[in-house]
Formats: C-alpha cells, structure tokens, sequence
C-alpha cells in the first residue's frame, strides 16, 4: 500500500512539474471543440442539438492522446522492471498509475467541458448532467486507455494502434453519456443512463487492473 | 491436451480430420446452395430477399464462433502456454473478420429494401460493427511486434478483453427492442424452436452447417501453411548460423 501511495504522489508530482502534458492535452480538447461550430455553422439551434455529443467525443479523443504517457517513459527507462522486480502486486501498481491518470487528465477535462459546452450553447438544464455522466464515465476511460497503452508498448505505430484497439471499447461510455444528457435536455430522468455509465465503471474497475498488470508483465519480458 | 502441444502430434489429427471436414463441406454446399437460393419457397412478406438471410445468418453465426474460438484459444494460451492455441486463434481472426464484414454487408444489402434504409444505429448492429474493430485490432496488434512471442501474448490479451461484447451482440436484440427482429432460433429446454417454416429452417441449417465446415477446414490449411512456414524459418536460421545439419524444430 505504501508503493500505491508513493507511485500516486511520484505521478501526481511528476505531472505538475511538467504540466505542459496535462496543459496539451486540454488546448487539445478545446480546439477540437471549437472546430465544430466552423464545421456545422453557427446556428444555435443545430449547435446546442449536437453539444453533449461534441464534447464527449472531444473529451475521449483528448483522452486518447494523453494515454500513451501512462506507461511509455516507465517502460522505456527501466522503472517499469524495478517496480515488477520489487514483488509487489501489479494490480496496485496499475491501480495508482490509473487514477494519477485520471486526475492529470480526466478531472481538467471535466472541468473544461461546461466552459465549452458555452460555446456550443448547449441548453442550462445539461450542463449538472454533462458533468456527472463526464465524472462517471472517465474514470472507465482511463482504465480501459491503461490497458490499451499496456498492451501497445513496444509496438510498431504503436500511437495509431492504441487508437484503433480502444476507440471501439469507447462507444458504449459515449452512447450512454450523450444519451444521459439528451434525456436531461428532454426532461426525461437522466438516472438511468447514469447508473449505466457508473456500472462501466465498476465493471472496468475490477477487470481491467488484472487485464492491465498482465499486459505490463508481458511488455517487461 | 498437452499431448497436443507438440504441432506433429496436432497436425497428425488435423490432417485425419481434414478430408472429412473438407468433404462435409462440400457435399453441405451442394446441397444447401441450390436449396436456399433457388429451391425454397420466397418469404411472404420478404420476397426473394429473404434469401440472402441464409448467408447473413450464417456468416453472423460464424462471426460469433470464431470469436468464441479465439477467447477460448487465448485463455489457454495464457494459462497453460499451449502454443498451438496462439497459433489456432491467430489463423483464425482474419476468417472471422472477413465472415463479419460478410454478415455486414448482406445486413446491409437486406437492409435496404426491407427497412429503407442501409444502416441504423441499432444495438444489434452497433455491436456487431465494435467486433469488426475488435478483429481488426487483435490482427494488428498481433501483427505488431518484431517479438512475435509478445504479439500472440498482447492480442491474446485484448481477444479476452473484447469478449464482452459476445454475450451483447447475442443478447442485444432482446435487451433493446428496435429495428433488428429478435432471434429466430432458440435453444431452449425443449430442445431447439423456432419461429420460422421448416421450408426455410433446412436450408438454413444446411447453410450454417456447410459455413462451419468450410471454417474448419480451411482452419486446418492455415494451421499446416503456418507451421510449414515456421519450418522454413528455422531451418534458414539455422543455415544461416552455419549449423553443419539443418535441424528445423518438430
């Protein structure tokens, strides 16, 4: 337990100090968003139908980029050995690097969104469940991410296959988050969708570390 | 099944098995071809279209096979190091994407004259187009690494992660009641029901059973091209190394 907490703290200090990585990947984010309204045109009406739906793709593309730097610098200068040689469980190792993950990247990203659910004009009754069902499903973003980037290390055109292996495992979390926002704007409760996008995550939780560990200990062979 | 794990000991089945499999699959074909596609009466409501049912069901049903067979390889690739098991699922994604692009594409040809339109974002067909990625992913990481120890063993990986989305596809059309009918076979405690006319069940049957075997069969041509192909690596190799007698390993 105490290499969980000190590889967290090590993460967490390791982003702030080189904050330009987490700082990238938001620009990411907003310029991507932004992109849509030249793309679609200006009008309100059309933008604030396709709000919730830009931003989540938006945010799982953000996302994406910043995957490839969970294991990648560990792999390649050796901490990743150390840390399979030292006997602990994997599990808790990948645990840590998971939610050092999801709070340099998932969290900005969560607050990013209502400021550019603005620009989108999505309508006032989204904007409490846009962030519950982004708080919801990212952190089944960075887990199954993890295991993606797990297992591309050391491929060839490894960036681009990460995309194609995690990508399709995304569209559940998108379609049920779009779909708790839509049912928001509509008036419908949005709960259902929620508690969907809250199992995603519970079930990630509890498969995808074991996934990810394997994967890890087979990079390091 | 250790005994297995010798490719000789394998292939010594395999290739017992082969011409039967292979014969099967002919005589299934002559057979269910003429039968479905000229023989058996036009559907009611569907017309002549319902014809192309038989070859998208059973390309689906092959779909969902294949990728059962690769979980299945994979776990036990994992577990217990088989090595034919890596090298059974890996011959065997590109036969389930292309079988998947088939029950695709027919969905889509029916699609469009009996629902109007090719394509709808339906729970059926989104999850069967997320198992067309999950192919493509696991033949390309597979394909990825100069190790191709470390290829078999990541793809093996994501073959276990993707199956969750069997049970979905399967299940899809009775969770979420949209465009795409519910099943039209049941297997049940009764023994297998249908709601269909027996004159369009056989030649269904005949398809299904002929596309089985046409996977089988040339599953076992792959498998022999794959380990010949390891046979003449290892013997460059080695004659590369100088060794005075090519020894290829058995």
């Amino acid at each position: 337990m105490s290499v969980f907490t000190a590889l967290l703290s090590r993460d967490l200090k390791l982003a702030l100090r080189q904050s330009a990585d987490s700082l990238t990947v938001i620009a990411f984010f907003a310029i991507a968003t932004v992109l849509f309204p030249f793309g679609v045109g200006p009008e309100a009406e059309i933008l604030s139908r396709i709000a919730a739906g830009v931003v989540w793709v938006a945010a799982l593309l953000a996302a994406l980029l910043s995957l490839d730097r969970v294991f990648t610098v560990d792999f390649e200068d050796g901490t990743l050995d150390q840390l399979l040689l030292n006997g602990q469980s994997m599990t808790f190792v990948v645990l840590a690097k998971v939610i050092a993950h999801w709070l340099t990247t998932g969290v900005p990203l969560i607050i990013m969104s209502p400021i550019l659910a603005i620009t989108l004009q999505l309508p006032a009754e989204g904007y409490g469940t846009l962030v519950l069902a982004l708080l919801l499903g990212t952190p089944t973003v960075s887990l199954v991410g993890a295991l993606g980037a797990a297992l591309v290390l050391g491929a060839r055109r490894g960036g681009v296959l990460l995309s194609l292996l995690v990508l399709p495992l995304y569209i559940p979390v998108l379609i049920f988050g779009t779909a708790a926002v839509e049912a928001a704007l509509t008036g419908m409760p949005s709960a259902p969708m929620l508690s969907i996008l809250g199992g995603f995550a519970l079930i990630a939780i509890t498969l995808c570390p074991f996934g990810t560990a394997a994967a890890l200990r087979q990079a390091a062979e | 099944m250790h005994k297995y794990a010798n490719p000789t000991q394998f292939m010594r089945i395999a290739n017992a098995i082969y011409p039967w499999v292979a014969g099967l699959c002919l005589l299934l074909f002559a057979a269910a071809i003429p039968v479905a596609l000229m023989f058996s009466p036009p559907d009611y409501q569907q017309g002549e279209t319902v014809r192309i049912m038989y070859i998208h069901v059973s390309s689906a049903w092959l779909m969902m096979m294949i990728y059962g067979i690769i979980a299945a390889n994979s776990a036990m690739f994992l577990i217990w190091r088989h090595p034919m098991a890596s090298i059974a699922a890996r011959a065997s994604a590109p036969m389930g994407a292309v079988f998947c692009a088939l029950a695709l594409i027919t969905g889509m040809l029916w699609g469009q004259p009996m629902w109007g339109t090719f394509w709808v974002w339906d729970a059926r067909l989104t999850s069967t187009l997320i198992l067309f990625f999950l192919y493509i992913g696991y033949i390309a990481l597979a394909d990825a690494f100069e190790d191709s120890e470390r290829g078999d063993k990541a793809a093996a990986v994501l073959a276990l992660v993707g199956s969750v989305n069997v049970p979905i596809i399967h299940f899809s059309v009775e969770w979420w009641n949209t465009l795409h009918q519910p099943s039209i076979l049941k297997a049940g405690k009764e023994g297998v029901g249908s709601s269909v006319h027996g004159s369009i069940l056989l030649p269904l049957f005949l398809m299904m059973g002929a596309f089985t075997m046409f996977y089988f069969a040339l599953l076992v041509l792959r498998l022999r091209s794959e380990l010949l192909a390891a046979k003449i690596r290892n013997a460059r190799l080695s004659q590369i190394a100088g060794h005075s007698a090519a020894q290829p390993a058995e």
